[in-house]
Order: C-alpha cells, then sequence, then structure tokens
C-alpha cells in the first residue's frame, strides 16, 4: 500500500509552498534584489547569477523533497512501463485543490503539458510565479475549485517530484540518468490511475488538458472509459506529427551536443547542460507561437538601443525574449526529463494500439468529449483537432468540438481567451448537472 | 420602420420558426439519433432532447452558434456542411435535419447525398422560391426579390441555391429518395392546406419541409 508523506512536508498548497518561500527563498532573493540597486553594473551580474543558481538549487530540491503532496508506491507495487521494464519504488507528487465530495463523483484531474508541472493554481515553488493554469483553476474559475476536487500529478519523467531521470535509482543509489525507461504517455496514465486509486476514486469526473497534457486526456479514455465521465483535449492530437517529432529531435540534439551533457550524467560532475537546453527551449517556444502575435508583439524592434550594433549582441527584441525564455527555463528543468518527456510525446499514436483505427479506441465510449483547436496554432493545427472529432463520431461518441479564433498560437490554451473559458465553463457546467454535481456554495 | 414593428416582426419571426421547428420535431420518432446539421444556436436540438428523448448532436459553422450549444450542454461540433458531412460514417444516425440552410450550401445535392448516407431518413426544411410573392416581385418590379423571411438583397445574400418545392422535389427523384412527408407552410410557419395540388404549395408555401427516406 502506497504511503503519503508526512504530514508537514507540504500538506497544502498554499500554506505549504508559500511558507516555504517565504522562509527558505525569497529573503535572499530580496536581499540580492536590494543589493543591485546599490551596486555596479558588473555585480549586479554576479547577482543575477546567484540567483540563477538559487534556483537551480531549488529545482534540484524538488526531485527529491518536493513542495506537494507525494505518494510512494513501494518495490512491491511497481509501474510497468510500455518500454516492458517494471520502475519501482515509484513516486508521484501532485497538487490538489478544492474538496472531494462525499460520493467522490466531483474529482478533475489535470494533465500537464511537455513543461508544465503539477502547481497549476498555487505560486511556483522554484519560479515564485503563479500557477500555469490559473485563468482555468480557481475558485470561481470555469475549472471551479469550489465545485471540483482538482488534481494535478507531475508526469512520470518528470522533475518535479515524481520519478524521472532525475531521481534516485533505488538499485544504484544514484540518479537514474538514462537508466530510466523511455517514458510514453500510456506510462503517464497507468501512473496518474494509480495515484486514483490511491485517493480512493473510481470514476472522475472530467480529465482536461492542453497540448500532450490532450494526448494524455485521450489516453485515459481510450484506456479506461468507464473512469471518465467527460474528457477536454485542448490544442491536441491523437498522434504526434512528423514535423514535431523533428522539432523534438533538434531539441534533443541540442542538449546532447552539450559537452557538459556527458551522457545524461552531467550530475556527477555537478554540471548541466544549461547552454543546450537553453537551445532546445528556445527552438520549442518558437513553435508555442504564430508568425502573427511575434510581430504584433516584437515586430522588428531592437533591444534596448536605437541601431543595430553589427554584432551577435540580441539587437532585436526577439532575440533578447527568446534568450530570456531559454535562461529561466534551464533554472527549473532538468535536461534529461526534457529529452523522456519529448520521446514519450514521439511514441503517441493512440490508433497504433486499435490496429490504426482511432474510431475503435473509442468505440461504445460513454464519455462526453468537448474537443478545442486554435486557429493559429500551427503545432497541433485543427487538422488535428478534427482527426479526432472524427474517430468519436464514428465510434458514435458524444462530443462537442470547437474550432477557436485566436492569433496567439499553440500557447492559447495557457493564456487569457474568453471564447476558451466560456466554452470550458459551459460544457463542464452541463455535464456537472448530468453527473449531479452539486453547483459551488450549495 | 418603428422600434414597435420591428419588435412584432421579429416575435412573429420567432413564432415562425417555433411552428417550423415543432413540425420537424414532430417528423422524428422517439429516443431515435439525429444530427441537426446548421443547428444555430441549439434550438431544435434541445426541443427534440427535452421532449422527445432523443440523442441529438449538432453541426455550426459559426463559432457564437457552437459556443452557445456547449454552453447549453449540448453536442455540437464546429463544421461546414459542404465539407465536414463527409466525417460521419454511413448510417451513423437515424434521421439527419437540414433546417433553412439548403439554399446556402456550395452543393445541395452532394448534402442531401451525404445526409441521406449518415441517416437513413433526411428532414429538410428550405424557403420556396416559387411562393407567389417572391414571383410577383421578379415579374413586376423586375428585380430580385426581397421578403420578411428572404431579407437580404442580391449581392450579399449566403443563400446561393434557391429552389422551389418542385424544384427540389425534381432533385430527390434524381437521386433517388422517397418522399415520405411533404409539407409547404405559409408565411406564419403553418401547413398549407394538406390535400391541395402540388401546384398550389408551390404558390403558397413560403416554406417546404420534406421528410425523406433512403431506398433499399
Amino acid at each position: 500500500m502506497a504511503k503519503d508523506s508526512a504530514p508537514g512536508r507540504c500538506p497544502d498548497i498554499n500554506g505549504g509552498a508559500m511558507a516555504w518561500l517565504a522562509k527558505d527563498f525569497q529573503p535572499e532573493y530580496r536581499t540580492i534584489r536590494s543589493k543591485n540597486r546599490t551596486k555596479s553594473v558588473y555585480e549586479a551580474r554576479v547577482t543575477s547569477e546567484e540567483i540563477s543558481k538559487l534556483a537551480s538549487q531549488a529545482a534540484i530540491n524538488e526531485v527529491d523533497a518536493p513542495h506537494s503532496l507525494v505518494v510512494r508506491f513501494p518495490e512491491s507495487d511497481p509501474l510497468l512501463m510500455d518500454a516492458g521494464v517494471p520502475v519501482a519504488p515509484l513516486t508521484i507528487a501532485y497538487q490538489t485543490y478544492g474538496t472531494l465530495n462525499a460520493a467522490k463523483s466531483n474529482a478533475v484531474l489535470i494533465c500537464h503539458a511537455l513543461t508544465g508541472d503539477q502547481h497549476v493554481a498555487n505560486v511556483h515553488p522554484v519560479t515564485g510565479k503563479g500557477g500555469w493554469w490559473e485563468t482555468m483553476v480557481g475558485p470561481g474559475k470555469p475549472i471551479d475549485t469550489n465545485r471540483y476536487f482538482v488534481i494535478c500529478s507531475n508526469v512520470v519523467g518528470g522533475c518535479m517530484g515524481t520519478t524521472g531521470p532525475a531521481s534516485l535509482n533505488a538499485t544504484t543509489g544514484k540518479p537514474y540518468g538514462l537508466d530510466l525507461p523511455v517514458v510514453t504517455i500510456k506510462d503517464m496514465v497507468r501512473a496518474q490511475a494509480k495515484l486514483i486509486d490511491h485517493l480512493g476514486i473510481d470514476q472522475l469526473f472530467c480529465v482536461a488538458g492542453g497540448s500532450m497534457g490532450g494526448m494524455q486526456v485521450l489516453q485515459w479514455a481510450a484506456l479506461y472509459p468507464d473512469r471518465v465521465f467527460a474528457a477536454m483535449p485542448i490544442a491536441a492530437a491523437a498522434r504526434h506529427s512528423s514535423q514535431n517529432i523533428a522539432f523534438h529531435e533538434v531539441g534533443r540534439q541540442a542538449v546532447m551536443a552539450d559537452p557538459e551533457w556527458n551522457g545524461g550524467r552531467y550530475f556527477e560532475n555537478g554540471a548541466k547542460p544549461s547552454k543546450g537546453l537553453a537551445v532546445a527551449r528556445m527552438a520549442a517556444h518558437i513553435t508555442y507561437m504564430s508568425d502573427e502575435a511575434l510581430h504584433r508583439k516584437f515586430g522588428r524592434k531592437l533591444q534596448d538601443r536605437s541601431a543595430p550594433t553589427f554584432s551577435f549582441d540580441a539587437d532585436f527584441q526577439i532575440e533578447s525574449y527568446l534568450r530570456h525564455q531559454g535562461s529561466s527555463f534551464v533554472e527549473r528543468f532538468d535536461a534529461n526529463s526534457y529529452l523522456y518527456v519529448t520521446r514519450a510525446m514521439d511514441y503517441f499514436d493512440l490508433a497504433a494500439d486499435y490496429d490504426g483505427s482511432l474510431a475503435r479506441a473509442f468505440k461504445g465510449t460513454k464519455t462526453r468529449f468537448c474537443v478545442v483547436s486554435f486557429t493559429s496554432d500551427w503545432l497541433f493545427p485543427t487538422s488535428d483537432s478534427r482527426a479526432i472529432v472524427h474517430a468519436l463520431n464514428a465510434g458514435g461518441a458524444s462530443v462537442s468540438f470547437v474550432e477557436i479564433e485566436t492569433d496567439k498560437g499553440h500557447d492559447a490554451f495557457l493564456l487569457d481567451v474568453p471564447d476558451l473559458l466560456a466554452t470550458t465553463k459551459g460544457f463542464l457546467d452541463a455535464a456537472a448537472r448530468a453527473r449531479g454535481i452539486a453547483a459551488a456554495g450549495v | 420602420m418603428t422600434e414597435a414593428q420591428r419588435h412584432t416582426g421579429d416575435e412573429a419571426i420567432r413564432a415562425d420558426a417555433r411552428v417550423d421547428l415543432l413540425l420537424i420535431a414532430d417528423m422524428v420518432q422517439r429516443n431515435s439519433r439525429v444530427l441537426d446539421v446548421g443547428c444555430g444556436d441549439g434550438t431544435l436540438l434541445r426541443l427534440l432532447s427535452e421532449q422527445r428523448g432523443v440523442d441529438a448532436r449538432g453541426m455550426e459553422l459559426s463559432q457564437r452558434g457552437v459556443n452557445d450549444c456547449v454552453a447549453k450542454g449540448l453536442s455540437v461540433i464546429q463544421g461546414d456542411a459542404d465539407i465536414d458531412l463527409s466525417d460521419y460514417p454511413d448510417d451513423g444516425f437515424d434521421y439527419v435535419i437540414l433546417s433553412q440552410t439548403l439554399q446556402a450550401t456550395r452543393h445541395p445535392r452532394r448534402v442531401l447525398e451525404q445526409m441521406l448516407r449518415i441517416g437513413r431518413r433526411a428532414i429538410v426544411s428550405f424557403p420556396n422560391f416559387g411562393h407567389w410573392r417572391i414571383r410577383k416581385q421578379l415579374m413586376f418590379h423586375g428585380r430580385m426579390p426581397v421578403t420578411e423571411n428572404l431579407s437580404y438583397a442580391w449581392y450579399d445574400t449566403p443563400n446561393i441555391h434557391f429552389c422551389t418545392i418542385r424544384d427540389f422535389v425534381g432533385l430527390v427523384e434524381d437521386i433517388g429518395a422517397d418522399i415520405e412527408r411533404g409539407v409547404a407552410l405559409n408565411r406564419y410557419g403553418y401547413p398549407v392546406r394538406v390535400n391541395a395540388p402540388w401546384w398550389v404549395w408551390n404558390m403558397f408555401g413560403e416554406q417546404g419541409v420534406f421528410l425523406l427516406k433512403r431506398r433499399g
């Protein structure tokens, strides 16, 4: 039987992570910032490195001692991976919001995307920023934590507390590195199912997520149709396209080409392939935005200068922005995790498990689906969502499909897009009525 | 037009729509599976599912319409009748409904054939271009007709494939389907006398509503 971590570790989200932030992290951060104001430019740069080091340290801590709820499945209860190898012991770090009702019928599982984590709607313990889906999840939000019991766990292969390449391998006593079996979307979902079992929930009211989260939603609906009352895959696909595999490969090659990567055993040298991972993030970040939005936001504007410098500095604002995205990413994300999780997406082809027929994956399903895509998303274009809808229709499923007009690209699912929020609220409210879940505050 | 007149006009159209939709709903067997193509804000879907226990699904072109439907808890897909019907499997539904949309499709014949592939039966309602008011406008004014129910000028109308009730019956024969029921509605949405001959319908019906069945 799995055991929850000792109380006091982080029993409640706001209390736990916030208290830790206030105690351990923020004071030093504040000191550095206040020094900043009086010190020279050179010293300011040093202090920004200090900040970065602190944040990296925090990220490393999150692997073994996450500021989350944690469930540990013992050696006797392994996760059987698609790669044919069991992983044990298995740790799953997760967050919950709201209260599970007596009938246990109001649980919403949120599946996070490639570089997301379980910190959906609370201050992030490493970055100090708000949760990644605070537009969607919270009291009075479309996924209303006054009405639903919201769960989000870090995926297997991640680096925020769930077993991943940076976690300790019980057999060697060292971090797994590349000894962790390659992870698939189905492995992630099976691990989540273990968590849901552990929480004593038979059927989830809804499973929702965007991008890789949407892939998990589809896998949930196909693998455990009776355990999913409603499903919301957003900006997702039932298989990763060749183009997307190509982008991921560029990212992985950037990581592996960094000499600090050291065959995945960089932790042994106390180093990490920051440059490679930053380049991977920069390249990926471009794919999350639309050309139109990039041009609107940055155009050809120069960064803190009035003319080009005739050098390879970040003259353009877009360059400076991407460099910032890259460098802040490496502070919170493990390079090997990036390899594993991108690989999981590449291997995803739901139809392959059903003789090549996606319709068969959903045949006879009772789950209600709401599929959402965005007009300017070229990474997971509307045609991918339509293929899902087509299969669901062929399988006779109850499905709604909305293509939302926006220029915000793939990232639109994370942003304040009123049509997305309204669609989600409408879909969930109606499904909750059908499921007999009491309205908030009743 | 005064505010009061406009209001009365709106009311009339709404009353019109109700009768039209009730008539369509009447043609549908209880507890059957229905796809409503061009379902708008989902009024008919709701009517079908709440009053006739129908498993009702919809397709709608406008994002606003789809959002309204999803917010009401209806299963609606954003799609275009001309393009996306081909995604549905054969015999996925008992009925496929196309209400006041046929004249706005690019390929009415293909749409009709798709409907009868997806469902054994199809219900189609459309404005009758053979109505005497329309004939009168063209004959005496020499201009493209603009009526209360067809209020667009020729250059901005979404209705690109008008037909008369007779034209429609001819098309149904061409594609080899049977007419199980046919009703012509007057301008208030009520059926024109049932035993009237075809030419009366074609003259006095403002819209036609037909229940079609695939042969074989």
